[in-house]
């Protein structure tokens, strides 16, 4: 199978010092990749860097034939001000950017599309309600809305279930399969091992290098997982600055 | 009855400098609004502070220069306020200290620097007329300039108006789908420093800037959305105008403090009976239900 994005020998580093260490490998085209591993093991760090949200120190990351708009991207939710006083369509409407850019009409058709959307998440009522006005849950669903409507090949989800209540989580797995059988590539950081077990089937286990990245049962074993919290444990944030050694 | 609406409308009929005062009101209210709230919204409230301050050495060398030419003083005073606001965000950017530290750093040193500027060379009468600004004194070519960088403003912010909530709301995402929003926050940046330096010359730098946040701060208890707040803020503002320049004529008080006083009170009233999180709203649960 083609691979979607390969890296090679990458090493990415954040705030001066090796996040993600000598990583080689794929993601296959149309695969459902969970990303796990220890707190700190580079998984942001990852999904920023093929976004080109962070520069690469060393190595290479292969898009293959994926342009910028072809990628969505979910970022950790504390990132974004829930205060903000912005309508839930206005967001959603957010998702056509590819078609209307900074300064293009936004058409009935593209309105009509953006409700569409929001009843795929179940939150055909709310449109006119403001953001502020939603729970965790409920907002995650706005997002997945509109990157419904982005429409892209290869979707990266920064942990999209954590501090959301377990319907959503469900439901919004759901729209994940979605992706994966209209064979979209769907990368996602993720903490809940059994959940990946269930609805993952491709896994890469990080702890900063590459612990092991396959079918999901060959990676989470538990010698494997023993590896990666031990490689944790020997992490020491005072070392010298991202010395690399290629 | 006749007496109380004369009030209202009579020094304007009768006094050409306050309806030239009026109008630099309503021009100055329709631009510093919306400015105002998107600052708020970027949590830039004290930046608008520090801008205003930062100011005052162009206009001051301006005032040398070419005495109280307008165009002398709010070409420097647009000068120093950008150049403030640029070395402020190259420090940001390339040293990692926080961006409100470095406007405060750079803004301290422009102000000291005109504060000398002026006292050395002129004397303190002209540095309260720099300070505190003179909205009675407003001429036929000041208002034009106070009014076209009112329309620039609006114009722009329309122009502007996705990309810059979007970079506002959720910068990640902006930057997954095309990139940094900088040249947005750089425009921006430049519409802040043109409206104070409108403000400057009829308000004042100390009192231009309260024309662009307290509106902002009032508008929020009472709109639900980016557009509708800019809205209500502009007409906080243009309202504050017209009866402070009453409260001014009415009492023989200083027009600016006036001004600014009134748009206070707007504020406080709107804490308390603001629609959105008032007081009256918070503690009064029948009043919320019926709402």
């Amino acid at each position: 199978m083609n691979p979607a994005i390969r890296v090679e020998n990458l090493t990415v580093c954040y705030d001066r010092h090796p996040a993600v260490h000598h990583l080689s490998g794929a993601f296959a085209s149309g695969s459902l990749t969970a990303i796990v591993g220890p707190n700190g093991a580079g998984k942001s760090t990852l999904l920023k860097a093929i976004m080109g949200l962070l520069p690469v120190t060393t190595g290479r990351i292969d898009h293959a034939a994926l342009k910028r708009s072809d990628i969505a991207y979910l970022p950790q939710q504390a990132q974004i001000d829930r205060q903000f006083p912005i309508t839930v369509l206005d967001v959603v409407l957010l998702g056509h950017w590819r078609r209307i850019g900074p300064f293009g009409a936004v058409t009935a058709e593209l309105e009509s599309r953006s409700v569409d959307a929001l009843a795929a998440v179940e939150l055909a009522d709310f449109r006119r309600r403001p953001i502020r006005s939603l729970s965790a849950g409920q907002f995650q669903r706005v997002l997945f809305a509109r990157m419904l409507l982005q429409d892209a090949r290869l979707i990266l989800l920064d942990e999209p279930f954590t501090a959301i209540d377990a319907r959503t989580t469900a439901d919004l797995l759901t729209v994940v399969r979605a992706w994966h059988a209209e064979h979209r590539t769907v990368i996602a950081v993720l903490h809940d091992l059994e959940q990946v077990r269930t609805h993952f089937p491709e896994t890469l286990l990080l702890a900063r290098s590459g612990i092991a990245w396959g079918q999901t049962d060959r990676v989470l074993t538990p010698d494997h997982l023993q590896r990666a919290r031990r490689m944790a444990e020997a992490w020491d944030e005072n070392a010298p600055p991202c010395a690399v050694t290629p | 009855m006749n007496q109380w609406v004369d009030g209202l409308f009579a020094p304007f009929v009768e006094f050409s400098f306050m309806r030239r005062a009026l109008v630099a009101c309503l021009a100055l209210g329709l631009g510093c609004g919306p400015i105002g709230v998107l600052l708020t919204l970027r949590r830039m409230s004290l930046m608008g502070d520090a801008l205003s301050h930062a100011v005052l050495p162009g206009a001051a060398i301006g005032f040398l220069i070419a005495g109280f030419s307008l165009a002398a003083m709010s070409l420097g005073g647009f000068a120093a306020g950008l150049t403030v606001a640029l070395l402020a965000g190259l420090v940001t950017r390339f040293t990692g200290q926080r961006e409100d530290a470095s406007f405060a750093a750079f803004y301290l040193i422009s102000l000291a620097l005109g504060v000398l500027i002026v006292s050395t060379r002129g004397s303190s009468v002209d540095l309260l007329h720099v300070l505190f600004g003179t909205i009675l004194a407003v001429d036929n070519r000041s208002l034009l300039l106070v009014a076209s960088i009112a329309s620039l403003t609006l114009v722009t912010l329309a122009l502007i108006y996705r990309p810059l909530i979007v970079e506002c709301f959720d910068p990640g995402f902006l930057q997954s789908v095309q990139g940094r929003g900088a040249a947005y926050h750089l425009l921006f940046l430049v519409l802040v420093v043109l409206n104070l330096v409108a403000g400057f010359q009829a308000l004042g730098t100390l009192m231009a800037v309260g024309l662009m946040m307290l509106p902002a701060a009032a508008a929020r208890f009472w709109a639900q959305e980016v557009w509708s707040m800019a809205a209500v803020a502009a007409s906080i503002a243009v309202l504050s105008g017209y009866l402070g320049l009453l409260l001014s004529y009415h009492h023989d008080l200083p027009s600016g403090p006036a001004i600014i006083l009134t748009t206070g009170m707007i504020y406080l009233l709107s804490i308390v009976l603001g629609r959105r999180d008032g007081l009256l709203v918070r503690f009064l649960p029948r009043l919320h239900l019926q709402s």
